[in-house]
């Protein structure tokens, strides 16, 4: 097996053995994103504009699984698309992996650093071929071609479209759309991936098996995930879960800390996962759960021994 | 109760005779009665939308055919008519925003129906309040200064606005935030109550699936493998997720006690039924 070989399928498997070139080895500690007193205004001129974010500050670390929720409109997106740099903060500032957002220079080695998925898939369609659209951006950073070509093979088996490798990405399924939209990104192999509700359009099983990939990634090869959803039950995997309502953060902290806020959630038309409704039903009726319960898994675990 | 959409052996196949031909539709037959809440599940590239986008004409069979309201979709000449009676919010309906505002895009459709401007007006107002959407403020934005799930909320609003007698709705809470979901469910059910009209939902969330729906109709590369009401179907759990589908979350958690040899029903589908079952198993044990 050649090395490329071996780092191919590293990646996406997820074997820290075959660490790739492009992944640097990063400290638990080191902060990868750091937004500080963060404004955005759309349509920003004297007639004043749309505030979409307000003072938002947040420390993304390296290695850290990091979930954005929030009703619609709340600015999910439009933080989102800062840490690539598609959007220059009005106010305050974006620092990723040590290089500002707004210096026009860095945006390149941003967005080699930091693999974006965006809400809409039909905007990431670039090519009139499945297999070319997929290598676009590993392409675009200069990559040897049979190496992309190896990536693009793996990745497509891996999200379940290889059989439309020659078709016409615009004309494919909404989901095999948005499988493509993520493989895209995958191919690059970035240090950090930004994916703005990602899930959306999936299948039960290719929801379950996104979210499989993404744990993978992210513990074994340390690689930074920022995931917008609108899925609770994808929040609770996460290590940390951020809420944003009205281009503010409402309250952040680990899934356990955020899902403890029974209230304010429901005020903001979020949900709690079915796991967490069903334990706050059963304590509503004077039962004692153990305060832990996250998940399914863990409501069977207690009930097994209960 | 009789039928408002009949499929007979539909077949659809696309780029035919092309290296890329798609069997996407194959030799479907399915009855659809007046009235009733429909979900269609199936995995990602099944057919679902390819389904649907037959029932007003928008595409035509290869083979076999298809008759709503008594008209058959192939016949060109009766388009308007079946326009009239059939509404499709289409899977990623934002591409159909194009008007200045929110207002004269949901305004759009009952603006072709002859309504005079206070009927529209009102019409306008009703649907942006059935998707959750400000009647005087959104409606003065323009579409693209939407977010994406506000964009979804205002295409949804263009069709609810024209009152369909079948109501077609392909994956329409995708993007849209929890309690947006809930409240688009609950009001699609209200009209469909009020208007004595046929919702058909094409969704990959089970939990509404269990929660909405009449009957659900089970899509596999092209083909329909199943159809019978919520607990019918998801009492089929092996074949489900073999291909690509599952179980309601809390269906699964009760399922999975039985399997650890608890005695649960088998039946459970919501959140609700599952906290009953589980508050009967500790109170057994507890007492
Ligand atoms: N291009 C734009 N021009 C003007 N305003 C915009 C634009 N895009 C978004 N906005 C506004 O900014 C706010 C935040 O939008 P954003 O897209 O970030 O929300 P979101 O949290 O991603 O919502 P969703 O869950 O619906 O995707 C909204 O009020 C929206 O109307
Ligand atoms: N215009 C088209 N030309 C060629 N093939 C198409 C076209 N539209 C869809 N297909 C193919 O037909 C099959 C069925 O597609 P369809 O869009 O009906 O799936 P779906 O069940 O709605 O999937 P999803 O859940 O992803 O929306 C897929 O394999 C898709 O790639
Ligand atoms: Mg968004
Ligand atoms: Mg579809």
């Amino acid at each position: 097996m050649t090395m490329t070989e071996s780092n191919g399928t590293g990646y996406l498997r997820g074997c820290p053995e075959s660490q790739d070139s492009q992944l640097t080895a990063h400290d638990r500690d080191e902060i990868f994103i750091a937004v500080e007193d963060l404004t955005y205004i759309y349509n920003h001129d004297k007639a004043g504009g749309h505030r979409a974010l307000s003072g938002i500050d947040l420390a993304v670390k390296a290695g850290e699984f990091l979930v954005v929720a929030g009703p619609n409109g709340s600015g999910k997106s439009t933080l989102a698309r800062h840490f690539n740099a598609m959007l220059k903060p009005s106010g305050g500032r974006v620092i990723v992996a040590g290089m500002d957002t707004m210096i026009p220079e860095n945006a390149w080695e941003i967005r080699r650093r930091v693999g974006m998925v965006f809400q809409n898939p039909d905007n990431q369609i670039v090519s009139s071929l499945v297999e070319e659209d997929a290598a676009f951006g590993a392409e675009n950073l200069g990559l040897p071609s049979e190496e992309v070509k190896k990536r693009v093979e793996e990745t497509l088996r891996l999200i379940g479209l290889s059989q439309y490798a020659k078709h016409a990405p615009h004309l494919l399924s909404g989901g095999q759309k948005q499988k493509l939209a993520i493989a895209g990104v995958l191919v690059m192999r970035p240090s950090c991936l930004v994916l703005d509700e990602p899930t959306s359009m999936l299948d039960p099983a290719g929801r379950v098996e996104l979210m499989e990939t993404l744990i993978r990634l992210n513990r074994t090869m340390q690689v930074t995930v920022v995931l917008v959803t609108h899925f609770m039950e994808e929040a609770v995997l996460a290590d940390r879960v951020v809420v944003l309502s009205d281009g503010r953060i409402a309250v952040s902290g680990s899934p356990a800390r955020v899902f403890a806020e029974v209230e304010l959630l429901a005020e903001l038309g979020l949900k709690l996962p079915a796991a967490l409704e069903i334990a706050h039903g059963l304590r509503k009726r004077g039962f004692s759960l153990p305060q832990e319960i996250l998940t399914m898994d863990d409501i069977l675990a207690y009930l097994k021994n209960n | 109760m009789s039928s408002i959409i009949e499929i007979d052996k539909l077949s659809h196949i696309y780029s035919p005779g092309t290296p890329f031909q798609v069997t996407s539709l194959d030799s479907i037959s399915l009855d659809i009665k007046k009235g009733v809440f429909l979900a269609i599940i199936g995995s990602t590239g099944s057919g679902k939308s390819t389904l649907v986008r037959h029932f007003n004409g928008l595409l035509t069979p290869a083979a076999g055919n298809v008759r709503v309201c008594g008209i058959d979709t192939a016949d060109k000449k009766q388009r308007r008519n079946l326009w009239r009676s059939v509404g499709l919010v289409f899977q990623q309906p934002e591409h159909q925003l194009f008007e200045e505002t929110v207002f004269t895009d949901v305004a759009f459709g009952p603006r072709n129906m002859g309504l005079t401007e206070a009927e529209i007006t009102e019409r306008v107002h009703e649907a942006l309040r059935l998707v959750g959407l400000d009647p005087l403020e959104a409606a003065r934005m323009s579409p693209f200064c939407l977010s994406g799930g506000m964009r979804r909320r205002a295409a949804i609003a263009g069709v609810l606005a024209l009152k369909p007698q079948v109501l077609i709705l392909d994956e329409p809470t995708a993007g849209l935030d929890p309690q947006g979901k809930r409240q688009l469910m609950k009001h699609i059910e209200e009209f469909r109550r009020r208007e004595g009209a046929t919702i058909i939902l094409v969704t990959h969330d089970m939990e509404e699936v269990a929660l909405m729906a009449e009957r659900v109709a089970v899509l596999n590369r092209g083909r329909l493998v199943m159809e019978g009401k919520p607990r019918e179907i998801f009492s089929r759990a092996a074949e489900l997720t073999a291909i690509g589908l599952d179980l309601p979350a809390p269906a699964r958690l009760i399922r999975q006690l039985r399997l650890l040899g608890k005695p649960v029903r088998t039946d459970v589908l919501t959140t609700a039924e599952a906290e009953e079952e589980i508050a009967r198993l500790l109170g057994e044990t507890q007492c």
